[in-house]
């Protein structure tokens, strides 16, 4: 597809290389002429430099053949009138980043009267994803799949963990229960698992299952935490401001503790159901004072990543289960996932998936079987659902007879209500809806898992 | 530095090479020439060794900067030294450094000969001799970028290394589809000069050969005479009016067919390349009016001939302009050393480099004469970067220095001033023809071996616009921090 990008900002990048390596043809709109130099020298994008908002610039993007418009200036104004000239001169669909909370609200307006596709606020995004986490007990990250049937998490293998030096082929024996690993992250490095696969200490694994299963199997391996009950946010931020008004409404106590004085009367005042503290949030004889040693989670969101890293290290180290750190830079991510932090969000990586989900959407509209695609360990891995229809050539045909392609793999099948996690030994039937979990490869068909 | 991944892109040029010398082969056998043997034993040669290099690719396929300027400086002398091979093995031309240098001499586009009786040769090393221009002419790394499958993304170093000019501009967005638009509108040019002088009474075979040559803007005829050979009228515009073309940037052509006229008709560049023949036509015209007994139609062909041919930097001659008044002969100094527009397949410094230059200079003087007052440097409207500009500055002083140094060594030979001054300038700006001794109607076997292999770098150097061949030899290049 024809996709333009107005503002090649951290999010911009993080679209630009995954688009890029979808196979859309990118055009990228950047003010500063640098930025432009560096991402058509890295990536093979086309490249303008000048404003997203002039139309002839817009035009010399060839806006008219684009199908997709997205904007993500650092300026929600801006952002939202890029998308309605790009609208108006012929983009099909426009995504805006808006951050401002009172624009998203009018969401529909905008919408309809204003055509604007889809409003994207990355730190609303980031806040419900540390929301999923803090309320889910045991796994670092869930996703669900099949409209909630299916489950794919996320958890690092600690030291003590029983499944350490075990093959995957061995764990349904072991603990009695029916899951899939469906892809290992150690050292930098993606491993979409076989059945003689060992685990070691240190991976990041990633499993499928049903949720009454996965339940199971986490208190089967002894991962499994109460749900957490008193959280500690570090740094007064606008995720911060999201993820606290989401917690104390799922009846969690959260404590806030910001730097500035100003910024927390306000929060106070917006929040009133949490306990603001003001003081520096990186003082170890303050977090103590505050009691996180007694805390069940603690996110660390303040504008420095660095800080953010170090006090999360600390946390973790005086035993908290639940460990969260936002990450923005997008050099630092790779290196963050290697502590011991249980998960590092980035906003725009977050955003980017979820403008991503949009963009493939759009392209399934094309003729595309995918019906909802999943970026994880980093990116690197996608989870695809396709529905499997009439038109499937082996339908029928037993796993132990085809010949998928390397570095794939069958995650699930959802068939009426039940979920299968399948064997040799199972088949796809007429509209079964299959999950597929796949490195570096580009699926957008059923078909197309076989070589 | 990814060697890996440097000598895998280099074995896949050398099976692209091997490929496209099936060409001169199917020539061979139409012709019957018995020099089959000649294009099959190196084709041989270059499939394997590039087999080998290519067998499987490097896990990282990262290429930076670096390893872009390394492929494509490496890539041209691979395809010269093997390219070459033809002409030993065939024994028309038995000397190797000879054949280098007709070779070298072709690929960059320059048609400087070393052949004193080139129709002497046969069919199929004829025909290869004007391939190389052809090929040489858009590029080889364009030409697989353009048609060999792969999945990388990061071949725009590469790019930017081998098409010349100092900004490389992409089309569309993926640099893969650029390269085929490029190659296609070079295709269908080439083609419709082969009907154009297929028209005006030149055999097939002869047509086929000067349209390729003519498109590299190379120059290699397949006549001693070159394109005076057939003394027609007809041809001689045709084929100047070709030569202009293919010295203007091919992503205007683009422009033209898809009705982006204005683009076109705001590029300051094609004004002034169009403005500069078109002054320098009239003035010669007027200048060598009475070689010509005052007839001002035959001295305007000639003239017109010889400045679209200089400035296209593709170096068929008509006329012996040695023998020209110094008026005109310093005029085609000037052409020979602008060369055509970026962009194009001619060589030279680029209309749009001394543009630039030239509005340094006056920018510099708007300032002296009111300190205070903003004057930015710009083109087609549009503000020029300072990385741009202090990058221009820099290739004028080492074309300057590459310039001195190949006459210092030339100069050993002991020729006359205008012979060792006019090939140095000729080499780099890829024209042919120089001046004195190897003027249009000589060649350059009076030269030593050494001065040859001089000769032979400056034709790379110009060619691949300095930069590449220098990074080869500069130490910074292959440390590894």
């Amino acid at each position: 597809m024809n996709i333009v990008i107005a503002g090649i900002g951290k999010m911009g990048l993080t679209l630009v290389d995954h688009l890029v390596k979808e196979g859309h043809n990118i055009t990228c709109i950047d003010i500063d002429p640098k930025v432009v130099d560096n991402v058509v020298n890295v990536y093979d994008v086309f490249g303008i430099g000048g404003n997203g908002v002039s139309c002839d610039i817009l035009k010399e993007a060839g806006i008219e053949k684009a199908q997709i418009f997205i904007s993500t200036t650092h300026s929600d104004e801006l952002n939202i009138l890029n998308c309605m000239i790009a609208k108006k001169m012929g983009a099909i669909n426009t995504i805006a980043r808006v951050r401002n909370p009172e624009y998203a609200m009018q969401s529909s307006f905008m919408r309809n009267e204003l055509g604007i596709g889809l409003m994207i606020n990355p730190e609303l995004e980031t806040a419900n994803e540390i929301s999923r986490i803090i309320r889910t007990p045991s796994a670092a990250k869930i996703e669900t799949f099949g409209k909630g049937r299916v489950e794919l998490a996320e958890i690092k293998i600690e030291r003590s963990n029983p499944l350490v030096d075990k093959t995957l082929s061995s764990l349904s024996k072991t603990f009695g229960v029916r899951v899939l690993i469906c892809a290992v992250y150690r050292k930098d490095e993606v491993f979409i698992p076989t059945g003689d696969f060992i685990i070691r200490e240190g991976d990041i694994v990633h499993i499928t299952a049903s949720h009454s299963e996965m339940s199971a199997f986490f208190k089967a391996i002894g991962v499994y935490k109460q749900r957490a009950k008193c959280v500690i946010i570090v740094g007064g931020s606008r995720i911060a401001y999201y993820l606290a008004k989401q917690l104390v409404e799922s009846k969690i106590n959260v404590k806030l503790i910001e730097n500035s004085e100003l910024r927390s009367m306000e929060l106070d005042e917006v929040l009133p159901k949490v306990h603001v503290v003001c003081g520096d949030g990186t003082d170890q004889n303050l977090l103590i004072e505050e009691g996180l040693e007694e805390v069940d989670a603690f996110v660390a969101l303040t504008g420095i990543d660095e800080e953010n890293i170090i006090v999360s290290l600390y946390a973790k180290q005086i035993g908290i289960p639940t460990v969260i750190s936002k990450v923005h830079k997008t050099n630092l991510l790779d290196m963050a996932r290697t502590l011991n932090i249980d998960s590092v969000m980035s906003p725009s990586a977050i955003s980017a998936n979820y403008v991503l989900q949009y963009v493939r959407a759009k392209q399934n509209a094309q003729g595309h079987n995918v019906r909802t695609l999943y970026k994880i360990v980093n990116g690197e891995v996608e989870a695809v659902e396709f529905l499997a229809t009439d038109k499937c050539k082996f339908l029928g045909v037993s796993f132990k007879e085809l010949n998928l392609k390397r570095d794939l793999l069958i995650a699930s099948i959802i068939r009426g209500n039940k979920v299968i996690i399948p064997s040799g030994n199972d088949c796809i039937e007429q509209d079964d809806i299959v999950i597929v979990v796949a490195k570096n490869l580009i699926l957008n068909d059923l078909e197309d898992i076989l070589p | 530095m990814n060697l890996k991944m440097v000598f895998y892109v280099l074995g896949v040029i050398m099976k692209v090479e091997a490929a496209l010398m099936m060409l001169p082969a199917l020539v061979s056998v139409i012709y019957k020439d018995n020099e089959l043997l000649a294009f099959l034993i190196p084709a041989v040669l270059l499939f394997a060794i590039g087999f080998a290099l290519s067998f499987r690719k490097p896990e990282n396929n990262q290429l930076l900067a670096r390893e872009g300027f390394i492929i494509v400086s490496l890539s041209w002398i691979v395809l010269s030294l093997f390219g070459s091979l033809p002409y030993v093995l065939s024994g028309e031309i038995p000397n190797f450094i000879d054949a280098l240098f007709e070779t070298v001499s072709g690929f960059t586009t320059t048609g400087a000969s070393i052949l004193t009786d080139i129709e002497a040769l046969s069919h199929s090393t004829l025909f290869w001799r004007s391939f190389t221009n052809w090929i040489g002419g858009m590029g080889v790394l364009v030409f697989v970028l353009a048609f060999l499958p792969s999945s990388d993304t990061r071949y725009m170093y590469v790019m930017r290394a081998e098409v010349p000019g100092p900004v490389v501009g992409k089309l569309v967005s993926k640099i893969k589809v650029t390269a085929r638009i490029l190659y296609v509108i070079y295709i269908v040019m080439t083609v419709l000069l082969f009907v154009f002088l297929l028209l005006g009474g030149m055999p097939v075979f002869d047509s086929i050969v000067h349209a390729i040559a003519t498109a590299g803007t190379g120059g290699f005829s397949i006549k001693n005479s070159s394109i005076a050979f057939y003394d027609s009228a007809y041809i001689d515009y045709v084929v100047s009016i070709f030569m202009v073309l293919f010295g203007i940037n091919f992503n205007l052509f683009y422009f033209m067919i898809i009705g982006r006229v204005v683009t076109i008709l705001k590029d300051e560049e094609l004004k002034f390349y169009l403005g500069l023949i078109l002054i320098s036509i009239l003035a010669v015209s007027l200048n060598i009016r009475s070689l010509y007994d005052g007839n001002i139609l035959t001295a305007f062909r000639y003239a017109s001939f010889q400045v679209t041919s200089i400035v296209s930097t593709s170096g068929f001659a008509t006329a012996d302009f040695t023998q020209w008044p110094f008026f005109s002969q310093f005029l085609i100094i000037i052409l020979m050393l602008t060369g055509g527009c970026a962009g194009s397949t001619a060589g030279g410094i680029k209309i749009r480099r001394f543009l630039i230059f030239i509005k340094m200079g006056f920018v510099e003087i708007k300032k002296l004469i009111n300190p205070r007052s903003v004057v930015q440097l710009k083109v087609d409207s549009k503000v020029q970067q300072d990385t741009l500009l202090s990058g221009i500055a820099a290739y004028f002083s080492i074309y300057v220095l590459i310039f001195s140094a190949s006459t210092m060594i030339i100069s050993l030979d002991a020729k006359s001033a205008d012979t060792t001054l006019g090939s140095v300038l000729t080499c780099l700006s890829n024209v042919g023809p120089g001046f004195g001794a190897a003027g249009p109607s000589g060649n350059f076997s009076i030269f030593s071996s050494l001065s040859k292999f001089v000769l032979m770098v400056d034709m790379l150097v110009g060619r691949l616009e300095l930069f590449p061949i220098i990074l080869l030899f500069t130490p910074n290049t292959w440390r590894r921090v």
